[in-house]
C-alpha cells in the first residue's frame, strides 16, 4: 500500500444539474441534465420524479448521444430530386413555412378534409388536435391504432381505464403478477422496478409469452403460449374460476354491472326513466336505479314482466363461461398450453385471491353512501400490452382479461391492478367522435372517442366513410385512436376520397411504423396519368434523417427532446401514478446549434398564419407566441389548462387561473408537478366518493361519475343487434355475419383472422417482433452506443423448428408469408413456443439513412418483419380483400402474421435490400472519444 | 504496487441478482455515460456510425440459456463488470505497478497515468473484465465507481455505483462483503451467492444470486382442491350462487356493519 | 488467443536470440574479433529485435521503462529486468571479445544465466495465466527453454549437440501440444462453472451482450479448425526439428546449416503461432466459443 496512487475520491461532477423530462421513449422519466461548460456531459434519473425515482434505462442514459447525433436534421428541407432520391436543398424558415402555408390555406378555405394530419409518437395529442381540429379537417389521429387502440378500448369500455400506461399494479401488495404479451411496454421503468420490487418480497410472477426474454425470463412461471390464443386461455381460467365458485361475489354486486338487468329481448340493459341501468335490490328485493343510495344489488336477480323473464349480466356470464368448450382440456391443444398447467394457474390465482386475501384498515365511502371501514385486498395483479392487442382478436382478448380481473374483485382493490389519474374515466366521460366540415371553420368537436352505439359512427349521408382512415365505419367501429397505418394506402387509392397533403410528424412511415413497406414507398412515389405524385403534397416534421424524410417534399426539422418545450398533460398521456396525479414537461436545457424549431411552436406559427381561430384573439392577433406560451395560456375550460400544477398564483392545482410564471415552477420543481391523492381515496376509485371528489377538484371530472365496471358491454351489444338487423343505421351485407359474431357484448375468443385468409398448413409458423429494451423503434439505430447493443438482428427459432430444417450458427433463411419474402440470419432460442419465430423490432435500417455508412450492419444484417406483413389480408375469393386489423376497433393486427421457413445460402445481405437514399446530412465521424469540459 | 495487500479493511463489491436481472443493459450504458465523462480517458468508439461499431464497455450484459433434462429452457440475463478478485491475477500480472488493489476497499484499478496498455492484465483476467481501449492506448476497467462513492460533491445517497443507482429491476446490489451485517453479505448468504469460476482460485469480491427455482407450479397438487366444483347438480352454479349470496353481507342481516 | 505478429516474431526472435546469447556466454573457446562481432551482431539484433517487436502492441511504448518497476510479482517485469540484464551483461563481454580478444568467462557465465533467465521468465509470462490453460503449465517453460536452447546451439553451430538437442525439443513440443490438448478440460471450467448456472442445466449462450465483436473478442476468441491445426503442427515439427536434423545428419556443408537453421527457424514460428491460435482463454466461454 505503501507507494499507492492517490487519486480524486471527489472529482467535481458537473457545473450545474438542469432537470427535465427523457423521451427516448414514452414512459418519461424525469432526468438530472448535468451541464458542463453549457454542454450536456451526463444524464442520470432524476430520484425525485414520480415515474422513475432515479432509475433510468439505457436508452435514457444514452440521450447524450441522442442530442450529438450525426443525423439530426439542420434545416428546412425543400425536395429537389424525386420522392424517394434524398435530394433537398436547404431552405429558410420563412421560405418552409411561406410554402406550406401556400399548400395548407387552400385547403382550409375549400376542403379541410383534404388534409390528413397525423403524427406518431409524440406525446402532444391533445394540442396537435387542437390545432387539427381549429383546421376543421377530421383527418386527424395519432399512431395509436397501430400500436394499442384494443388495449385502450378495451380496457375503457370495460373499466373506465386501460393497461396500457393508464394503470398500474399494486407493486407494494400483489403477491401474484400475471403478465401478457410484454416485452417493454410504455410503462417500462416501473414495471422493472415493480417486478424487482415483488420478487424482493417473494412474490411471483407469472409470464404468458411465446418467447421467453426480458420480463418473461425473470418470471417464475412461463406459459409460451401459442399466439393469438390468449383469450381462449384467459376464458378457460374464468371457466374453472366460475366453476369453483372463486369469485369475488360482493365485488361483483357492488361494482360491475353482473346484477344488472337484460332485456330478454333486445339485449340491452333495463333502465329507468333517467337512463340510468337497474338491478334488484337484494335488501326490498324491488327494481332500484344500479346507483341508489342504500341498496346492495342482487346478481342472482330475475325479473319478470309481461311474461318475460330478464336476468342478469350474471346469468349470463354463467351460461356463457362454464360450457364445456373452456375447460382446460378443450383449449390446451389450440392454447399450446398443457391442460394441467392452465389449472395449476387457475389454483394459484384462486389460491392467492382468496386465501390471501388481506385488509387496509382505511375508512372509505362508497358512492352508495356506504360507509366501509377497511379495504378489502386481493392480490392478484395483471398487465397486458402489445401481445394481446397486436391481434385481430385483441380487442376481446383484452376484454376477456379484464372480466378475468373482474370476478377476482382485483381491480382498484389493494393488492390489485389501479388506475392512474385521470382514469378511472367512465365511457360516457370521453367524448364522442366528430366529423362535421365546414370549410374555413373548425371542426365540429374533437376528431377521436369512443362511440356508443351506430348512431356515433363517422360515416356520411351515403354511409361512406367521413374520414379518409376509415375510422369509426362498419369495418371497425370502435377505432377510438383512428387508423394511421390505412392512411397512406387509402390516400393513395382515393378511397373514400383524394386528398391534397398529408401532414405528417414523427412516423417513420416508410419504415417500421407500416405494414407493407415496399408497397408504401411505392405509394408515396406513385404518379398518376398526368405525372402527378398521387398523393401530391407531403409534409413532415421528424428531428432525424429518418427513412421516411426522403418521401417529404417539405420538411420541417424539429429540436431535440433537449433543445425544446413540451408538456406531459393531464389532458392527454400523463405522468401519473396510483397514488397521485402527475405532469410534467421538458424545457430547452441546452439551446440548439442548428436550424430547427420545436414543432409544436411551429404548429403554432402556422396555426397564427392561417388564423386558426383557438389560436386568434378577438382583435385578431396571435393568442400564441410560441408552444410555450400555449403551455402556459391556453385554457381547454375556464381555469383547465395544458398543466394542472402551480396555478394561479402558484399554489393552486388542477383548476386555477393562468400563471405567467408557471414554467419556471415547474423548472424548479424538476420539470414535474405531483398531487397525491389523499389515503381514503387511494383504492376503489370509480366507487369511493373521496376520489370522485378530489378529482372535481383537480379539474379531471366536472361532477363525482362513479360507474360500474361493464363486464357486458352494451355498446357491443347495440351494433350486433345493428347486424341483426334492428336499427336505421345498418351495416353493408358483407360485414353483417361478422359483425354479429366479434362484437359480443361478453368476452369471446374467435382465431386470429389472418388463420382463415391463409392456408395454415403452408405458413404454419407464427412470427413476432419484440421491443428490444435497450433501443427505441428506429431511432436507438443512429445512437452510437446502443447500436453496439443492438446492430441487427437474428431471426429467432425455436429448437423444434432449428432441428427440423438442419440450421447452424451463421446460416440464413428465406422466411415467406403470403404477401411477401424476406432472407435473414437466423439463431437457435431454446426458450420459444415451438411453433413460433421472432426477432427485435424496427433494428433494419434503410442505406444511406440516420447519418450511418452504407455498410453498417444495420443494412446489411438488420431487417424488418414489415416487409411480410401487408395492411390488407390476402384475398380469399369473396370479392374482398379484408383489412389486417381487428373487426372491432381497426387495430392492426401486426402479431397475426403467419409465415414458413426455408434454409438457404448465405446472401450478401439481407433481402429485400432497397437503393440507398441520399442522405441529406452526410454519414457520421468514425471515431467517438467524447467528453465534454476538458 | 502490483502486490496484492494481505488483507482489506473493507471489501466493497456488487451483488448480481441473477433471478431479478430482465437483461435492460440499463447498468452498460450509465456505467459508460459515467466513465466517459470521469475517471480517466474517455471510453472511446470505433467505426462509431459505421460497419462493426466496437467501443470500449466496462460492464457488458450476456444472455444464456439454461436447459435441464425434460424441462422448459430457461433464460439468464448476465451483466459482468471486474469482480474486483481478492486474488486478482490482473494486478500481479502488471509490469508497471498501473494496476493495483486499493488496501482500504478491496477496489482494483488502474492508474492510467503509469500504463503502457500491454494488455496482459485483460489476458490473466479470467472474466474478460479488461478492456484496452483503442484510442488512448491505456487499459480499462470497471472501477467500482471509485470517483462517485466517496465523493463529496455528490449527495449521500448517490455514492453508490452509477450502474447500482440506475438499474430498473433493483437487480444490483453495492457493500462491504467484509461486514458480515451488510446488505450485500445478507443477500449473499440468504440467496446462495456464488463466485464465478471458483475454480481459477482469483476469489472474487462480486457475488451472482442465483436464479431461483422456475416452473414448478405444476408440481404441486396441493393445490387442486381449490377448482373442486362448487355444485355438481345441473344447475349447480345458479343454486350454490343463491346460497353464497345469502351470505353476503347484502344480506339484511348483516348489512351496514 | 489471437495471434498477434507482434508476439510471435517477439518470442520466436529473441527466444533464438537468447539462446545464442546462452551458447556464447558459457563458451569456453569463445570466438574473438570479426567473428565474436558477427555472432553476437545476429544474437543482439534477435534478442533486441524480438523485445522491441514486443513493444509494437504497447499502447504507450514511451512509458515502457515504467515496465521495470514490478519484478517484485510481474513476469513481465521480471522479463523486462532480466533481458535488459542479460544484454547489458552480454554487451560487456561481447565487447571485450570483439574489441579486446578477452574472454571473462564469469561475465559470460553471467550473461548466460541471464540469457536463460530471459527466456525462462518469457516463458512465465504465459505459464503463469490461468485464464489459458493450455499454456499454464511448467512445461510451457521446458517448451521455451528447449528450444531457446537448441535454436542458439544451432546458431552457434554446435552440431553435436544441436543433434540431439533437435531431438529433444521436438519431443518436448510433442509432449506440450497432446497434454496442452486436455488442459482445457482438466482445468474443469465450462460455461456452468463461468456462470455459475451449471446445477441447473445445461448452459448455452444465446446472445452476446454486444451485436459486433468487441476487444475481449478480437484479443482472446481465436478459432482454428482441428484439421488446420493438425496440419500446421505436422508442418512445424517437420521444419523445426525433423529437417534440420537431416541436414546436419547430413555431411557438413554451409548451405545445409543454413538452411537448417532457417527451417529450424520458422518451425518455431508456425510453433508460435499456434501456441497462440490454438489457446483458448476461459473468456471464451462467455461467448459460447472457446
Ligand atoms: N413489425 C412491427 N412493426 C411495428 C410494430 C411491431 O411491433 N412490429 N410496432 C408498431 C408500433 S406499436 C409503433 S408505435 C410504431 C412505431 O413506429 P414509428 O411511429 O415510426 O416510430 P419511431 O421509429 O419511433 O419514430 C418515428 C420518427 O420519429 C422521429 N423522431 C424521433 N424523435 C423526434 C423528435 O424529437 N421530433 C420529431 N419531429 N421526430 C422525432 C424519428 O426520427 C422517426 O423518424 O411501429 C409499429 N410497427
Ligand atoms: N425500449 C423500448 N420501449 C418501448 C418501445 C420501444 O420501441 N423500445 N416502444 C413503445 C411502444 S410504441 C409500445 S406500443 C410499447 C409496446 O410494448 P410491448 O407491448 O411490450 O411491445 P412488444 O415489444 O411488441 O411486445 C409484445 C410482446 O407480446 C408477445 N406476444 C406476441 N403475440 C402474443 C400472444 O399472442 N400472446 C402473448 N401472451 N404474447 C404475445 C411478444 O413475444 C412480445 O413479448 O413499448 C413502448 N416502449
Ligand atoms: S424508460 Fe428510458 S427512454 Fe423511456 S423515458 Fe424512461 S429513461 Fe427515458
Ligand atoms: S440494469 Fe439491472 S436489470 Fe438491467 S441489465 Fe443491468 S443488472 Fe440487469
Ligand atoms: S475480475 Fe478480472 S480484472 Fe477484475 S479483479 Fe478479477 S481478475 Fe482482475
Ligand atoms: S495494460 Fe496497463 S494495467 Fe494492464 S498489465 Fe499492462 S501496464 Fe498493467
Ligand atoms: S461500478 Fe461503475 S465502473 Fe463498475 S460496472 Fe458499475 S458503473 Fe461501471
Ligand atoms: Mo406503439
Amino acid at each position: 500500500m505503501a507507494n499507492q496512487p492517490q487519486i480524486d475520491l471527489s472529482p467535481k461532477v458537473s457545473d450545474e444539474i438542469r432537470k427535465t423530462t427523457c423521451y427516448m421513449c414514452a414512459c418519461r422519466c424525469g432526468i438530472n441534465v448535468h451541464m458542463k461548460d453549457g454542454k450536456v456531459a451526463y444524464i442520470e434519473g432524476n430520484r425525485d420524479h414520480p415515474v422513475n425515482k432515479g432509475i433510468l434505462c439505457a436508452k435514457g442514459s444514452a440521450g447524450i448521444m441522442q442530442v450529438n447525433a450525426p443525423s439530426r436534421l439542420r434545416s428546412p428541407l425543400k425536395r429537389v430530386g424525386p420522392r424517394g432520391s434524398g435530394e433537398f436543398e436547404e431552405i429558410s424558415w420563412d421560405e418552409a413555412l411561406e410554402l406550406a402555408i401556400s399548400w395548407l390555406k387552400p385547403i382550409r378555405d375549400n376542403n379541410p378534409e383534404k388534409l390528413a394530419f397525423f403524427t406518431g409518437r409524440d406525446q402532444s395529442q391533445s394540442f396537435t388536435g387542437f390545432w387539427a381540429q381549429n383546421f376543421g379537417t377530421p383527418n386527424f389521429a395519432a399512431h395509436g391504432g397501430f400500436c394499442s387502440v384494443n388495449m385502450a378500448a378495451g380496457g375503457i369500455y370495460t373499466m373506465g381505464g386501460a393497461f396500457w400506461e393508464f394503470g398500474q399494479p399494486d407493486w407494494d401488495h400483489t403477491k401474484l403478477f400475471l403478465l401478457f404479451g410484454v416485452a417493454e411496454d410504455h410503462d417500462s421503468n416501473p414495471i422493472k422496478a415493480g417486478i424487482g420490487k415483488i420478487k424482493g418480497r417473494g412474490a411471483k410472477v407469472i409470464g404468458v409469452n411465446p418467447v421467453r426474454s426480458g420480463y418473461n425470463a425473470v418470471a417464475d412461471e412461463w406459459v409460451g403460449i401459442t399466439p393469438g390464443t390468449d383469450g381462449l386461455f384467459v376464458l378457460s381460467l374464468v371457466h374453472l374460476l366460475m366453476r369453483a365458485g372463486k369469485i369475488d361475489l360482493d365485488y361483483l354486486a357492488r361494482y360491475t354491472n353482473a346484477p344488472v338487468l337484460i332485456d330478454a329481448e333486445t339485449g340491452l340493459f333495463l333502465r329507468d326513466d333517467n337512463d340510468k341501468p337497474l338491478v334488484v335490490d337484494r335488501n326490498s328485493g324491488q327494481l332500484a336505479a344500479f346507483d341508489q343510495q342504500g341498496i346492495y344489488p342482487d346478481i342472482g336477480a330475475t325479473y319478470e314482466v309481461e311474461g318475460k323473464t330478464h336476468r342478469t349480466v350474471m346469468h349470463q356470464m354463467a351460461d356463457r363461461y362454464l360450457d364445456d368448450k373452456y375447460a382446460p382440456e378443450n383449449v390446451a391443444d389450440t392454447c399450446g398450453i398443457k391442460a394441467e398447467k392452465i389449472r395449476a394457474i387457475a389454483a394459484e390465482i384462486a389460491r392467492v385471491a382468496f386465501d390471501e386475501s388481506f385488509e387496509l384498515d382505511r375508512e372509505w365511502t362508497d358512492f352508495r353512501g356506504e360507509k366501509h371501514t377497511k379495504m378489502k385486498g386481493r392480490p392478484v395483479s395483471f398487465h397486458a400490452m402489445r401481445g394481446i392487442s397486436a391481434h385481430s382478436n385483441g380487442f376481446q382478448t383484452c376484454r376477456a382479461l379484464h372480466v378475468l380481473q373482474i370476478i377476482l374483485g382485483t381491480v382498484e382493490a389493494p393488492g390489485g391492478f389501479r388506475f392512474k389519474p385521470p382514469y378511472p374515466k367512465p365511457l360516457e366521460a370521453h367524448p364522442k367522435p366528430h366529423g362535421n366540415v365546414t370549410p374555413c371553420a373548425p371542426l365540429d368537436g374533437p376528431h377521436l372517442g369512443f362511440v356508443h352505439g351506430p348512431e356515433d359512427l363517422m360515416l356520411k349521408e351515403d354511409g361512406s366513410p367521413i374520414r379518409i382512415d376509415k375510422a369509426f365505419t362498419w369495418e371497425n367501429p370502435m377505432s377510438s385512436h383512428g387508423l394511421m397505418h390505412m392512411v397512406i394506402s387509402n390516400a393513395h387509392a382515393g378511397d373514400p376520397y383524394k386528398i391534397d397533403t398529408l401532414f405528417m410528424y414523427m412516423a417513420n412511415m416508410s419504415w417500421n411504423s407500416s405494414m407493407n413497406t415496399g408497397g408504401v414507398m411505392e405509394m408515396l412515389t406513385d404518379k398518376d396519368e398526368n405525372g402527378e405524385y398521387v398523393i401530391p403534397r407531403i409534409i413532415y416534421s421528424d428531428a432525424y434523417s429518418s427513412e421516411m424524410v426522403a418521401y417529404a417534399d417539405l420538411i420541417l426539422p424539429d429540436a431535440t427532446y433537449l433543445e425544446r418545450h413540451d408538456c406531459i398533460s393531464l389532458l392527454d398521456r400523463p405522468i401519473s401514478e396510483a397514488d397521485a396525479a402527475a405532469d410534467a414537461i421538458r424545457w430547452p436545457v441546452i439551446e440548439p446549434d442548428r436550424d430547427v424549431r420545436g414543432f409544436q411552436s411551429v404548429l403554432v406559427d402556422l396555426a397564427n398564419r392561417l388564423d386558426l381561430p383557438g389560436f386568434t384573439n378577438e382583435d385578431g392577433s396571435a393568442k400564441y407566441k410560441n408552444y410555450a406560451d400555449y403551455i402556459v395560456n391556453h385554457e381547454r375550460k375556464p381555469g383547465i389548462g395544458p398543466l394542472a400544477g402551480f396555478r394561479g398564483d402558484g399554489s393552486d392545482t388542477g383548476r386555477g387561473d393562468v400563471n405567467p410564471d408557471q414554467l419556471d415552477k415547474y423548472i424548479e420543481n424538476g420539470g414535474f408537478f405531483v398531487e397525491h391523492i389523499p389515503t381514503e381515496a387511494s383504492y376503489y376509485k370509480p366507487w369511493n366518493m373521496a376520489y370522485q371528489d378530489w378529482a372535481v377538484g383537480m379539474g379531471i371530472y366536472d361532477a363525482p361519475e362513479p360507474y360500474l365496471f361493464q363486464l357486458y358491454s352494451e355498446p357491443l351489444r347495440k351494433f350486433q343487434r345493428a347486424a341483426e338487423g334492428h336499427g336505421d343505421r345498418q351495416p353493408p351485407e358483407h360485414l353483417r355475419a361478422r359483425l354479429k359474431h366479434v362484437m359480443d357484448p361478453l368476452p369471446i375468443w374467435y382465431a386470429p383472422i389472418e388463420d382463415s385468409h391463409v392456408d395454415t398448413d403452408e405458413f404454419p409458423i407464427h412470427a413476432l417482433t419484440q421491443r428490444p429494451m435497450a433501443m427505441y423503434h428506429s431511432w436507438g439505430g443512429q445512437n452510437a452506443w446502443l447500436r453496439q447493443l443492438h446492430g441487427h438482428n437474428p431471426l429467432y427459432l425455436p429448437t423444434k423448428l432449428w432441428e427440423q430444417h438442419g440450421f447452424a450458427e451463421g446460416d440464413w433463411a428465406a422466411v415467406t408469408s403470403a404477401h411477401g419474402s424476406i432472407t435473414v440470419p437466423v439463431a437457435l432460442q431454446a426458450a420459444l413456443n415451438e411453433n413460433t419465430v421472432w426477432t427485435w423490432n424496427a433494428i433494419g435500417k434503410r442505406k444511406g439513412t440516420w447519418a450511418l455508412s452504407e455498410d453498417a450492419p444495420e443494412a446489411t444484417k438488420g431487417f424488418l418483419l414489415n416487409h411480410l406483413i401487408h395492411e390488407l389480408l390476402p384475398a380469399k375469393g369473396d370479392g374482398l380483400r379484408w383489412a389486417n386489423s381487428d373487426p372491432i376497433t381497426g387495430q392492426a393486427a401486426w402479431f397475426d402474421l403467419r409465415v414458413n421457413i426455408e434454409k438457404v445460402n448465405a446472401p450478401i445481405e439481407t433481402q429485400p435490400a432497397f437503393d440507398p437514399i441520399k442522405s441529406p446530412v452526410g454519414t457520421g465521424p468514425t471515431n467517438l472519444k467524447w467528453k465534454v469540459g476538458q | 504496487m502490483t502486490q496484492l495487500p494481505q488483507s482489506t479493511e473493507r471489501k466493497l463489491g456488487l451483488v448480481i441478482d441473477l433471478d431479478t436481472c430482465v437483461g435492460c443493459h440499463a447498468c452498460v450504458i450509465s456505467c459508460k455515460g459515467w466513465n466517459t465523462e470521469n475517471y480517466g480517458a474517455p471510453l472511446s468508439d470505433q467505426n462509431a456510425y459505421g460497419a462493426d461499431p466496437s467501443g470500449t464497455f466496462l460492464n457488458r450484459v450476456h444472455t444464456y440459456e439454461v436447459q435441464a433434462e425434460g424441462a422448459a429452457a430457461q433464460t439468464v440475463h448476465f451483466p459482468k463488470s471486474c469482480l474486483h478478485c481478492d486474488d486478482a491475477p490482473c494486478v500481479t500480472v502488471c509490469p508497471t505497478g498501473a494496476s493495483y488493489k486499493r488496501q482500504e476497499d478491496g477496489i482494483v484499478l488502474v492508474n492510467e497515468d503509469a500504463c503502457i496498455g500491454c494488455g496482459l492484465c485483460a489476458w490473466a483476467c479470467p472474466y474478460g473484465a479488461r478492456e484496452l481501449d483503442k484510442a488512448e492506448g491505456v487499459m480499462k476497467k470497471c472501477t467500482l465507481c471509485v470517483d462517485r462513492i466517496y465523493n463529496e460533491n455528490l449527495p449521500e445517497e448517490d455514492r453508490e455505483p452509477a450502474c447500482v443507482r440506475t438499474c430498473p429491476a433493483g437487480a444490483r446490489h453495492f457493500g462491504d462483503f467484509a461486514d458480515p451485517d451488510s446488505n450485500v453479505s445478507r443477500l449473499t448468504a440468504k440467496r446462495g451467492g456464488m463466485d464465478l469460476m471458483p475454480e481459477l482460485g482469483t476469489k472474487p469480491t462480486n457475488k451472482y444470486l442465483p436464479p431461483r427455482p422456475k416452473d414448478q407450479l405444476e408440481q404441486t397438487d396441493m393445490l387442486a382442491p381449490l377448482l373442486d366444483i362448487v355444485a355438481e347438480d345441473t344447475n349447480g352454479f345458479l343454486g350454490w350462487l343463491d346460497q353464497q349470496l345469502s351470505r353476503l353481507p347484502g344480506d339484511n342481516k348483516q348489512r351496514g356493519k | 488467443m489471437h495471434p498477434a505478429p507482434s508476439v510471435i516474431i517477439f518470442t520466436t526472435l529473441s527466444g533464438l536470440g537468447f539462446g545464442l546469447l546462452l551458447w556464447l556466454g558459457m563458451a569456453s573457446e569463445a570466438p574473438t574479433g570479426w567473428e565474436a562481432f558477427a555472432f553476437f551482431a545476429v544474437a543482439f539484433a534477435l534478442s533486441v529485435g524480438g523485445l522491441a517487436a514486443s513493444t509494437f502492441h504497447l499502447g504507450h511504448p514511451e512509458r515502457a521503462w515504467r515496465a521495470f518497476s514490478q519484478w517484485k510479482t510481474s513476469w513481465l517485469s521480471r522479463e523486462g529486468i532480466c533481458a535488459v540484464a542479460a544484454l547489458i551483461v552480454m554487451g560487456l563481454y561481447a565487447a571485450a571479445l570483439i574489441f579486446f580478444g578477452r574472454h571473462y568467462a564469469i561475465l559470460g557465465w553471467l550473461g548466460a544465466w541471464l540469457s536463460l533467465g530471459t527466456i525462462f521468465t518469457t516463458s512465465m509470462i504465459y505459464g503463469q495465466l490461468a485464464s489459458v490453460p493450455r499454456w499454464n503449465t511448467s512445461l510451457t517453460s521446458v517448451l521455451y527453454l528447449t528450444l531457446g536452447i537448441t535454436g542458439g546451439a544451432l546458431l552457434f553451430g554446435k552440431v553435436g549437440i544441436a543433434l540431439p538437442l533437435l531431438l529433444l525439443a521436438g519431443a518436448v513440443q510433442i509432449i506440450w501440444w497432446l497434454t496442452g490438448d486436455k488442459a482445457f478440460a482438466a482445468r474443469g471450467s465450462d460455461l456452468g462453472t463461468a456462470t455459475g448456472l451449471g446445477e441447473g442445466g445445461k448452459v448455452r449462450s444465446m446472445a452476446h451482450p454486444h451485436s459486433s465483436p468487441n476487444y475481449l473478442m478480437r484479443e482472446f476468441i481465436y478459432v482454428v479448425g482441428r484439421k488446420h491445426s493438425q496440419k500446421l503442427r505436422a508442418i512445424s515439427f517437420i521444419l523445426m526439428a525433423v529437417l534440420p536434423a537431416v541436414l546436419l545428419l547430413l555431411p557438413f556443408s554451409h548451405l545445409f546449416a543454413i538452411v537448417a537453421v532457417l527451417s529450424h527457424v520458422a518451425g518455431v514460428a508456425v510453433s508460435r503461432w499456434l501456441f497462440f491460435a490454438e489457446a483458448e482463454h476461459v473468456v471464451g466461454l462467455y461467448y459460447g466459443m472457446r
